[in-house]
């Protein structure tokens, strides 16, 4: 499903050159739940940055649902993670300035959707994180679980093949956190849907398919 | 979508409450402001009560003689007004009429500040004067030095109150007895070449209208037959004005001209300088820092408006949003609150003017608003929305996904 070769970041100051990321190969399967892990700036999230096409590498080529992305252009880039790809972030990024609906309908919006079908989806995908009655709530009514789970809903409104998550249970307590860990696997398991997860604990790590830890930009495991 | 926009967009505006003030206090204040000065324009320059014919008119106000160490300038004397004009052929008639000065009256032991004006007969054919009683006085009253008077509506209101038909009372100015032939609807002081409380025959002044000298207190006014023929008949003012001869050695040369309104009315009675040049390109600098000050702001507080708004970008960008699409939303946006400002500027206006109007600042003076500015001043509005959008949004697009994201 994915298919990252010889990838390789370079950051660039004035001063120092840092290698974020060192020739990090990574396969993922079609409905493969995959965990990163490694302790803090060794690069996990620009790895997770790069497979969501947020971040482009400095080396190295990535394949996604078979399709080689280097030469997209902004539009087709916005296209293709409109239709691919579902992001989940560790601090939410929900729009406070939103309602929940309007949170989660929000990736519907760049398609090609009435405002009935976009309604019908987000209830939906609402229903699915059980927050069916939270529609006309703003995040800052939500507690993190629940705004995490709206997150979760937003990911997963466009019906993407693959999701992305950074640390999802990062803000958490374990409680909640483990809410979070089953929708995730109930999302895989029934859907299919292949999930690459960043994390730091090692829990919730082992409950995913695989587990690859990065090391100084270098994959070590 | 459009729908989604603007619920953020009111979203926003609400979350920061003084910012939305200031910009919308910005954009309404202009707005008012310009709608105030247009609408003074407007009634200034475009009331054509009374010279009605006014595309048939040209305006002659002015002399000057310029010497090598004197100059002469002014209003000019009736003798030579009538005297000149007389050897024209293509004005059909000609309205004398000295400028307006102030006298007072005693009505009941109250005093009245009274502004009197000396005219031709011919200067109620070329005015159109609204008569709501009586009739002008005739070229016969006024070789015989008839003493009559046309009074405004307002004078008649001062010095005889609220009572009926005031035509053949007696009217007192400068312990001289006046009797009223007619009453005449209200003109704006700002229409300064006609303005007056009463008008009198020329004949009836106790200054020398009869003396050659060139300067004096009356200005003309010039009728072609029709508006064809006044480009013809400033060219023979023009050429008439090159054989009239200077006063006195003192001077070389001699400048009149005959104008259309517009440049009358702006006259600065220098000939180096165009008054049109000058009132054109003060109004324009005016409105030009007027209208650049709040865009400057605008755009100042969009971008910060935007900046703080990184995470929204980011997500929206990493769920789909191209940089055209968010650009897109950044203007409509910025529409939205512009138009907002545009309609509470509108509302402003009414009420200014109204209270201007109510406030009879001016007397006579009845402000309104030009609905062509109106029109013209909030598709300027939506430009300058456009335009202090467009630059934040612009920015903000080249905001890398990751970056914006990590912003918050």
């Amino acid at each position: 499903m994915i298919r990252l070769q010889n990838i390789e970041k370079v950051y660039r100051t004035d001063t120092i050159e840092t290698l974020a990321l060192n020739s990090v190969s990574l396969d993922v399967a079609k409905g493969e739940f995959l965990s990163i892990m490694g302790p803090s700036g060794c690069g996990k999230s620009t790895l997770l940055n790069i497979m969501g096409l947020l971040d482009v590498p400095s080396k190295g080529s990535i394949k996604i649902a078979d399709k080689a992305t280097e030469n997209l252009n902004d539009k087709q880039l916005a296209q293709f993670r409109n239709k691919t790809l579902g992001f989940i972030f560790q601090s939410y990024h929900l729009i406070n300035d939103l309602q929940v609906l309007d949170n989660v309908e929000l990736p519907l919006l760049y398609r090609d959707t009435t405002a009935k079908e976009r309604k019908m989806l987000a209830t939906e995908a609402l229903e699915k994180v059980g927050l069916a009655n939270r529609v006309k709530h703003f995040p800052t009514q939500l507690s993190g679980g629940q705004r995490q789970r709206v997150a979760i809903a937003r990911a997963i409104v466009g019906r993407p093949d693959i999701i992305l998550a950074d640390e999802p249970t990062g803000n958490l307590d374990s409680a909640m956190g483990n809410e979070i860990m089953d929708i995730l696997i109930n999302l895989n398991r029934n859907e299919g849907t292949t999930i690459v997860m960043v994390t730091h604990d090692e829990n919730m790590a082992h409950k995913t398919h695989r587990l690859v830890r990065l090391f100084d930009g270098s994959q070590v495991q | 979508m459009l729908k989604n926009y603007f619920k953020i967009a009111i979203a926003v505006l609400k979350r920061r409450k003084f910012f939305t003030f200031i910009s919308l206090f910005g954009i309404s204040f202009t707005l008012t402001i310009l709608m105030v000065l247009t609408a003074f324009i407007d009634k200034v320059a475009g009331d054509n009560y009374p010279d009605k014919k006014r595309d048939r008119l040209l305006y002659v106000n002015r002399i000057e003689q310029k010497g090598k160490d004197n100059m002469n300038s002014g209003t000019l004397s009736y003798y030579f007004l009538s005297h000149y004009t007389a050897m024209m052929k293509t004005p059909v008639k000609v309205a004398i009429s000295s400028g307006f000065s102030g006298t007072n009256t005693y009505v009941n032991n109250k005093k009245i500040a009274v502004s009197y004006k000396y005219t031709n007969a011919e200067y109620w054919d070329v005015m159109d004067y609204d008569f709501t009683e009586g009739k002008p006085f005739n070229k016969q009253q006024v070789d015989n030095a008839d003493r009559v008077v046309i009074i405004s509506e307002d004078m008649k209101k001062q010095y005889f109150g609220d009572a009926g038909p005031v035509v053949g009372k007696y009217f007192e100015a400068d312990n001289v007895s006046y009797r009223v032939i007619g009453v005449v609807k209200n003109v704006p002081v700002t229409s300064y070449m006609f303005f007056s409380d009463i008008y009198m025959p020329y004949t009836t002044s106790k200054a020398d209208y009869k003396s050659k000298s060139y300067g004096g207190g009356y200005m003309g006014v010039l009728m072609a037959a029709n508006k064809d023929d006044v480009p013809k008949m400033q060219a023979e003012y023009e050429n008439l004005m090159k054989r009239v001869p200077v006063e006195s050695k003192d001077f070389q040369h001699l400048y009149s001209h005959a104008n259309t309104f517009f440049s009358s009315y702006v006259d600065t009675g220098n000939e180096g300088t165009s008054g049109v040049f000058i009132v054109v390109t003060a109004i324009s600098i005016f409105v030009f820092i007027f209208m650049l000050l709040p865009t400057l702001n605008l755009v100042n507080i969009n971008i910060t408006r935007i900046m703080e708004r990184s995470s929204e970008i980011g997500v929206r960008k990493a769920f789909g949003a191209s940089s055209k699409t968010l650009v897109y939303q950044f203007i409509v946006e910025n529409l939205i609150l512009t138009l907002l400002g545009g309609i509470i500027g509108t509302i402003l206006s009414v009420i200014v003017l109204a209270v201007i109007n109510n406030a009879d600042l001016i007397a006579n003076l009845q402000l309104s608003i030009n609905f062509t500015v109106l029109f013209i001043a909030l598709l300027v509005c939506l430009v300058f929305g456009f335009l202090s959008g467009v630059y934040p949004a612009w920015r903000m697009s080249k905001l890398n996904v990751v970056t914006a994201l990590k912003a918050q």
